[in-house]
């Protein structure tokens, strides 16, 4: 079972792209789950949320605490308390930022891949917004295959109707960026 | 064709409703209200489900509209959570008495204060004694099957049903669901109308008046009705299991066999507790888990069946009931059991209250303190998690 | 006078959810034991306004084959409410029993 944990901020799409990657995990035959540690809604507020996919029926229903993969929808929150706890050694973090890998490795001491893309800026060319979702799953698709790039925008067509194009040139041009850093710690 | 998508527990209650092909829904949208009726709205503005939808002011005037309508023999349905089953309240025990077959999705959480929009079982353990069939359902898929099947069981036993799914942990999570047709759902929920209803034709009067002379029958026919309701959901679940694939007992066990400690709960952590289950039990621990799918009419004679031979149970209450002489389903489990020649020891604990995550920690914790109690006997409620 | 006894029915003999499922119980309903005083009209100074029939919450005030207004003093518990209500004074409350 892989296990992940998305950082955001409220309107970025955090919950979004985690029953997205949820919802392709679901229609390519697997088990998943996707969920999401609701604060009082507020635009701009830290929100947390889980993805679980399995081959086999999932059970467990806790908030995830040792993750596989840390998502990181915006790099600020790097720096706020938490968000690298708990990644599983040699474990693999999704970054949307400007900057290095390198810069960042302070925050996730155990990660085996450092994968990094500027989410940000692809979100305001493609959409006009910034709301950075599915250019990270663009990313995270690259650096995992969890998913297939085909089913991952076949169920971004049927989630966005008429902004479902957008976001696809998103996720794609998030797929060709995404730099990865493999830092040697072993899973 | 079974279709197997990733929806959540909302969504999937908004689908089971669309393919009873109810009638008439009528619901209060603001917060604690969820999505459910939010997609119900959106299949009725479409055109895909062709239902009166009443946006009302309160949840009190909703299930107020859907007795009304049920009166007149209309398929009905409301959903709510929290506040806005408590504000219900006394509809609710209307609904049941005069016999209304309403089904209501409650996604459970806390009620205020301090406010909280979170998951816990306050909400419905208040309402208890309204008279209504509680469900609990631990999953999407089960969210799904069980409004469907509540259809049934509210038209044949003419009560309501309450399908309680947790809020957030099941409400709001996504994850695998298999739909069937809609057309075989409306095979095995025909809408056919009531006898005994009020309408335009026949003169029928309805909430008269019961003066002492005649209020405890009136009341004793809803009690009759629900315990009459036991066999009568179970061949329901037969029916649909026959047609669907799928079976729902009225509990739901796991690993109790060898079991000398037990874990006895309700909804969506009975995945969490059969995953700890597992790990102790390869650590040679002989514990498992019950899980009650039908609260109300409460499973006496399963529950007694299930624990012959278990030394000690721990109820896990998701809910509270200050200054009683222990937490709702301890009360009833306690009561369950009393007068077994050999019953077990019963440790209390309560959980998870105002969505506080019930970690893997915490089911070793209470598994640890239940066997414990076989031993040496039960202690006081365990408030587990509680900081000082 | 009817002496008003009922059987009182089991919990399995009442319709479902305690409903009425007959019309017009309430003719089964002899009030006249109620009663101290009863009304009398006077066909005289009666203009057949038709206030007395509104107003009897008992609907205890019927009109005849004539065109009369007459009391069906079965219904009839004694409020007073026609006299009151009756503009050309026809009706009076008189005592039972004189």
């Amino acid at each position: 079972m892989l296990e992940i944990r998305w950082h955001g901020r409220g309107g970025q799409g955090a919950v979004t792209a985690a029953e997205i990657l949820a919802t392709s995990a679901i229609k390519e035959g697997k088990y998943a789950q996707a969920f999401a540690a609701f604060g009082p809604e507020r635009r701009g507020a830290p929100v947390q949320a889980f993805t679980r996919i399995s081959d086999k029926e999932i059970l467990t229903r806790c908030q995830i605490y040792e993750p596989d993969i840390i998502v990181v929808l915006d790099k600020n929150l790097c720096t706020m308390e938490g968000v690298g706890d708990g990644l599983k050694d040699g474990g693999a973090v999704v970054l949307n930022t400007d900057g290095k890998a390198e810069d960042y490795l302070y925050v996730f001491k155990k990660a085996g891949k450092v994968a990094t893309v500027d989410a940000t800026e692809i979100a305001l060319k493609e959409l006009g917004t910034p709301i950075t979702n599915t250019a990270i799953l663009g990313a995270l698709v690259r650096v995992t295959g969890i998913v297939s790039l085909e089913t991952l925008e076949e169920i971004i067509k049927q989630r966005f109707r008429q902004h479902a194009e957008k976001n696809i040139s998103a996720v794609r041009r998030a797929f060709q960026e995404t730099a990865l850093l493999e830092t040697g710690e072993r899973r | 064709m079974v279709r197997r998508i990733g929806i959540s527990g909302n969504y999937a209650v908004a689908y089971a409703v669309k393919m009873a092909d109810v009638d008439m829904i009528a619901a209060y949208p603001i917060t604690p209200q969820t999505t459910i009726v939010e997609k119900l709205s959106e299949f009725v503005a479409n055109g895909e489900l062709d239902a009166s939808y009443m946006n009302v002011e309160s949840e009190h005037s909703a299930i107020s509209a859907c007795v009304g309508a049920s009166l007149t023999g209309a398929r009905v349905f409301t959903a709510t959570s929290s506040q806005g089953l408590a504000l219900m309240h006394e509809i609710l025990f209307m609904a049941s008495a005069l016999r209304t077959p309403i089904v209501m999705a409650n996604v459970n959480r806390a009620l205020s204060a301090p406010l909280n929009i979170w998951n816990d079982h306050s909400d419905a353990m208040a309402q208890r004694d309204a008279g209504w069939i509680q469900l609990w359902v631990r999953s999407a898929q089960e969210a799904f099957d069980a409004t469907v099947e509540s259809f049934k069981i509210a038209e044949e036993t003419r009560l309501p049903v309450m399908v309680n799914m947790d809020g957030f942990i099941v409400s709001h999570m996504y994850e695998p669901v298999e739909l069937p047709d809609e057309e075989e759902i409306r095979k095995f929920i025909p809408s056919r109308p009531l006898e005994n209803r009020v309408s335009t034709k026949r003169a029928h009067a309805v909430g008269v008046v019961g003066p002492p002379e005649y209020y405890y029958e009136m009341k004793y026919q809803a009690i009759d009705a629900i315990e009459e309701s036991r066999p009568k959901i179970k061949e329901i679940d037969n029916d649909f299991n026959s047609r669907f694939g799928k079976s729902y007992s009225e509990i739901d066990t796991y690993g109790i066999e060898e079991a000398d400690a037990a874990l006895i709960l309700m909804g969506s952590i009975f995945g969490s507790a059969k995953e700890v289950a597992n790990a102790l039990r390869r650590d040679g621990k002989n514990v498992g888990v019950i899980s009650l799918r039908v609260f109300r009419p409460f499973p006496v004679q399963e529950l007694r069946r299930a624990i012959e031979g278990i030394r000690a149970v721990g109820v896990v209450d998701r809910a509270t009931s200050p200054g009683g002489s222990g937490n709702p389903l301890y009360n009833e489990v306690a009561t369950a059991l009393y007068d077994m020649p050999e019953r077990p020891v019963i440790q209390g604990f309560v959980a998870g209250l105002g969505g506080r995550d019930i970690r893997e920690d915490d089911f070793r914790l209470m598994y640890d303190a239940t066997q414990k109690a076989a031993r040496e006997g039960a202690g006081r409620c365990i408030y587990v998690g509680l900081r000082e | 006078m009817k002496c008003v006894k009922t059987t009182l029915k089991g919990w399995r003999e009442i319709p479902e959810g305690g409903a009425i499922t007959e019309p017009g119980s309430s003719v089964n309903f002899d009030v006249t034991a109620w009663r101290t005083s009863s009304p009398v009209i006077d066909q005289e100074k009666c203009t057949k306004c038709g206030m007395c029939f509104l107003y009897c919450p008992d609907s205890a005030i019927e009109i005849d084959e004539t065109g009369n207004y007459r009391v069906n003093i079965s219904y009839c518990k004694g409020c007073g409410i026609c006299a009151k209500g009756c503009a050309p004074k026809a009706i009076t409350m008189v005592k039972e029993g004189h």
